[in-house]
């Protein structure tokens, strides 16, 4: 066991857990922040999806001891007031059915704005292709990126 | 038209003014309303008991309409449709409506979420609850206003007297209303004034879910909570003989190793600390009953599909001599595979046993269920069992079971202590409860004029019980029919998979009328019309769809898909959960291999009430059924499943959806579920597409594996 010291949306956290413990356990069980998922614990499916220095990472391969002094974003620090673009565009698109793959779709969407504002169809379906949704709501997710990359400027 | 109830007084168990002064109403309607519930599988699960609805709304002074959402939220919408019905009788102004998802409440009738069935069953009760509470805002109106009941009306959250120009808001209203006696006839609105039913109404957990609060089961936490995970036998057949656990007591957070009937539950801290200790483990199993791999499957499907014995579900007229004056005689075979569930949440369930009661949080599409399974294993009263409903992260039929519910409140009540009980995807995918596997002999005898004339099917299944749906078209078509089902028993658990059995009956019914259609030389569309045509004129035995409505589904699709005027293109029908819908696929070349490239659908389930959630139901059904017809496979070897997790079992991703174009039929008759007919008809329109576009017939699934097909289907992946 050590002791982790952590930048998570810009605050401070410590976890005392073994080095090997994957983020997203540390963010779920012991920072209290469960906006980011559990699916399949093996990078597969994208549930688990977080932004490291910007760069969207699966959370649930990615141990705690690699993350040093890099600035960790969940979706709960997206955005303020959960009006990130992509936030706005989800609820407007109305994306979501069970909605549980949904952060994690977005935290993808976002570091591949965040990268690229404005990415062709093909650029869209090629990173969104890595998120698993069982409930097939594909088709909106696929709008929805589309209408945040077109309200930015 | 409007619509004049009659409303017991005895339905109504509750009206209380609030302690905030607002106005609470408790509906529930009579034992002689709660229609029968059509079951999702024969033997998946037990009828509820049929006790009194209660649909409660509370008005607040400030005017905030809260309405308590009773049934199980997975993803087929229901927690912004149902309150969108209540919230149209009553007036409201859906901005200031507030949702709650209540608990396990006795009060609420048919509390769960299966078989498309929650619609059916409370059209008429939240039309009911939100015009009731309409009525009674209005009476209060009236004494306040001193003008009579007729001359007002109601609008967006007020009551408005039109000629002074008065107005009072419900929030104003809702004290006085609380006083009045519950009237005992309530009048629904003409449903060509509905003004929030059928239009696009967003989530009403949109913000929660997209900003990442706890919503989900997994996500309850708390103060002291332990967590735990269960190693469950990897072979079907097997059961634990002994166990060492001292390796995996000795890691940092571990509380404790628990073995109970056929688990040993790894308690600890945290959930990567138990899921570090359960690897170290050393469990040895012995066999308790048959060990089967998918190859013993094969066989056995082959022998009795020739068995000497098989239950006869329909029989009508003589086939035998149909068959034997057969011009034409086709016949053929279609296979679907075990598959899982994998709703994105894996199974979880908090417990709290404790000396005076119990507490559960989590997940399940069956509350009252699980509550009275925890209540026989513990030998206690259901009264004392609280059951905190969370969103469900996906359903699909597995949380229809309580095993992962009652498990937790077996660990907690050996550990005396609250636990939290997570599977892993290995955990859910190799301990399913699987759609069952099946394989269909289809035969048809057509005449001179290729006109069907005799109709075999039978199934043989294992664990799924009557694999057939023998009243289902084409029954009542033909004048001489057999349908028979033939059932093994495994030690390989299945269960309700969403649309049970007609999610590999309806895509092997559909394909095999394609082959019979060509055989005939007969357009698809065409041939099932008049089949559909000789039911309604000449019918044989019952007939227990709608055949005009089949055939406007029919139509429609054949109307919007330019059916006849394109290449590749694949029909296919499907009736089921009340609901039809019927879908053309439409298949393009690409670098000399098949892509599926759109899908039409036309369906018809009444009454469209949430415009957004019902067209996610439609295109969600058919991207689950297009993605499991084409890649879902589960196969087994010495009794364990051989797919584990994403990697090896694949689901169908985002660049493999087809364009889906959906169009309801606009009829307003009384809604019907979409959670699952839009997915039954999906397989076989593919793969009657696929057909015209490659000749080659697809009777396995999945697809992707079919010998035909390998490497043939185009992959955008």
């Amino acid at each position: 066991m050590a002791t982790y010291k952590l930048d998570i949306n810009g605050r401070a956290y410590d976890a005392e857990v073994e080095a090997d413990t994957p983020l997203l356990w540390v963010l779920r069980d012991h920072c209290g922040l469960v906006g980011t998922k559990y699916g399949c614990g093996i990078a597969q499916c994208g549930a688990c999806t977080v932004h490291v220095d910007g760069n969207a990472i699966r959370s649930c391969t990615f141990p705690v001891s690699g993350v040093g002094t890099k600035k960790i974003t969940t979706i709960e620090g997206l955005s303020a007031n959960g009006d990130h673009p992509l936030q706005l565009a989800w609820d407007e698109v109305d994306v979501a059915q069970c909605g549980y793959c949904q952060a994690g779709q977005i935290m993808t969407a976002a570091a591949l704005l965040k990268k690229n504002p404005k990415p062709t169809q093909e650029q869209i379906d090629n990173t969104m292709n890595a998120n698993i949704c069982r409930c097939g709501t594909y088709h909106r997710i696929r709008e929805a990126v589309v209408l945040a990359s077109n309200k930015t400027k | 038209m409007s619509n004049l109830l009659t409303t017991n007084r005895r339905n109504f168990l509750k009206l209380t003014a609030t302690i905030g002064g607002g106005l609470m109403l408790g509906f529930a309607s009579s034992e002689a309303e709660a229609e029968s519930v059509i079951f999702l599988s024969d033997k998946g699960l037990e009828g509820p008991d049929l006790v009194n609805f209660n649909n409660y709304l509370s008005i607040s002074p400030d005017g905030v309409v809260t309405i308590f959402s009773p049934n199980p939220e997975l993803g087929q919408n229901i927690k912004t449709s149902f309150p969108m019905v209540v919230a149209e009788e009553l007036d409201a102004d859906w901005t200031k409506v507030k949702v709650v998802q209540a608990a396990l409440d006795k009060k609420f009738d048919r509390q769960l979420t299966g078989g498309s069935g929650a619609v059916p069953h409370s059209w008429e009760r939240l039309r009911k609850a939100g015009a009731t509470a309409r009525q009674m805002l209005v009476q209060a109106a009236a004494v306040r206003l001193n003008v009579p009941v007729a001359s007002l009306s109601t609008s967006n959250g007020f009551v408005l007297h039109a000629e002074s120009g008065k107005k009072l808001s419900y929030g104003e209203l809702a004290s006085d209303a609380g006083n009045i006696p519950v009237p005992t006839e309530v009048k629904l609105k003409d449903k060509k004034d509905f003004k929030l039913i059928g239009t696009f109404v967003r989530n009403v957990d949109n913000h929660d879910m997209f900003t990442g609060k706890p919503l989900y089961g997994i996500d309850f936490y708390r103060e002291g909570m332990l967590t735990a995970m269960i190693q469950r036998p990897l072979s079907f057949g097997m059961k634990v003989k002994s166990v060492d656990s001292a390796a995996a007591k000795a890691m940092p957070g571990i509380v404790d190793v628990v073995v109970f009937k056929n688990n040993v539950a790894v308690v600890g801290k945290s959930t990567w600390q138990v899921s570090k200790a359960r690897k170290l483990l050393k469990i040895e199993y012995e066999k308790e009953g048959a060990i089967e791999s998918s190859a013993d499957h094969d066989k056995l499907f082959k022998d009795l599909l020739e068995s000497k014995t098989a239950e006869t579900r329909r029989k009508d007229g003589d086939v035998d001599m149909a068959f034997k004056n057969a011009a034409k005689i086709v016949r053929s075979e279609y296979q679907c595979p075990f598959l899982p569930h994998n709703p994105m949440e894996p199974m979880n369930f908090f417990a709290h046993v404790r000396p005076d009661g119990v507490e559960l949080v989590g997940p399940t599409q069956t509350p009252e269920m699980a509550r009275g399974e925890v209540a026989k294993l513990l030998g206690i009263s259901p009264e004392l069992i609280t059951l905190q409903l969370t969103r469900l992260g996906g359903g699909f039929g597995r949380r229809l079971k309580a095993d992962y519910v009652v498990e937790a409140a077996e660990l907690s009540n050996l550990i005396k202590a609250p636990v939290k009980v997570i599977w892993t995807r290995e955990d859910d995918m190799g301990g399913g409860s699987y759609r069952p596997a099946v394989r269909y002999r289809f035969e048809a005898a057509l005449d001179a004029a290729g006109n069907i004339t005799g109709y075999k099917l039978r199934g043989v299944g294992i664990n799924v019980g009557n694999c057939t749906r023998e009243d289902n078209f084409p029954a009542g078509a033909v004048e001489n029919l057999l349908i028979e089902s033939v059932e093994h028993k495994s030690p390989i658990t299945t269960g309700a998979w969403r649309a049970p059995v007609t999610n590999f009956l309806a895509y092997a019914e559909q394909s095999f009328i394609d082959e019979v259609a060509a055989a005939a030389g007969k357009d698809p569309v065409q041939f099932r019309l008049s089949l559909l045509d000789k039911a309604k004129n000449s019918p044989t035995g019952a007939i227990k769809y709608d055949i005009d409505r089949f055939r406007s589904v029919i139509n429609l699709a054949a109307e919007k898909s330019g059916w006849g005027t394109k290449k590749y293109q694949g029909f296919s029908v499907y009736f089921s959960h009340r609901s039809y819908v019927a879908q053309v696929a439409e298949v393009e070349m690409t670098k000399g291999k098949p892509v599926v490239k759109k899908i039409y659908a036309a369906a018809d389930c009444g009454i469209v009430i949430n415009l957004s959630g019902a067209h996610q139901q439609i295109r969600g059904g058919i991207v689950d059924g297009m993605g499991h017809a084409m890649y879902g496979n589960i196969t087994f070897k010495d009794g364990a499943a051989e797919q584990k997790n994403f990697n090896s079992f694949r689901l169908i991703r985002l660049k493999e959806v087809p364009e889906i174009d959906v169009h309801f039929v606009d009829n307003g008759i009384d809604p019907t579920g979409l959670g699952e007919p839009a997915l039954p008809p999906t397989g076989g329109a593919v793969a009657n597409a696929l057909f015209k576009a490659t000749g080659k017939r697809l009777r396995n699934q999945p697809f992707m594996n079919q010998e035909e097909m390998k490497g043939n289907i185009g992959d955008r992946m």
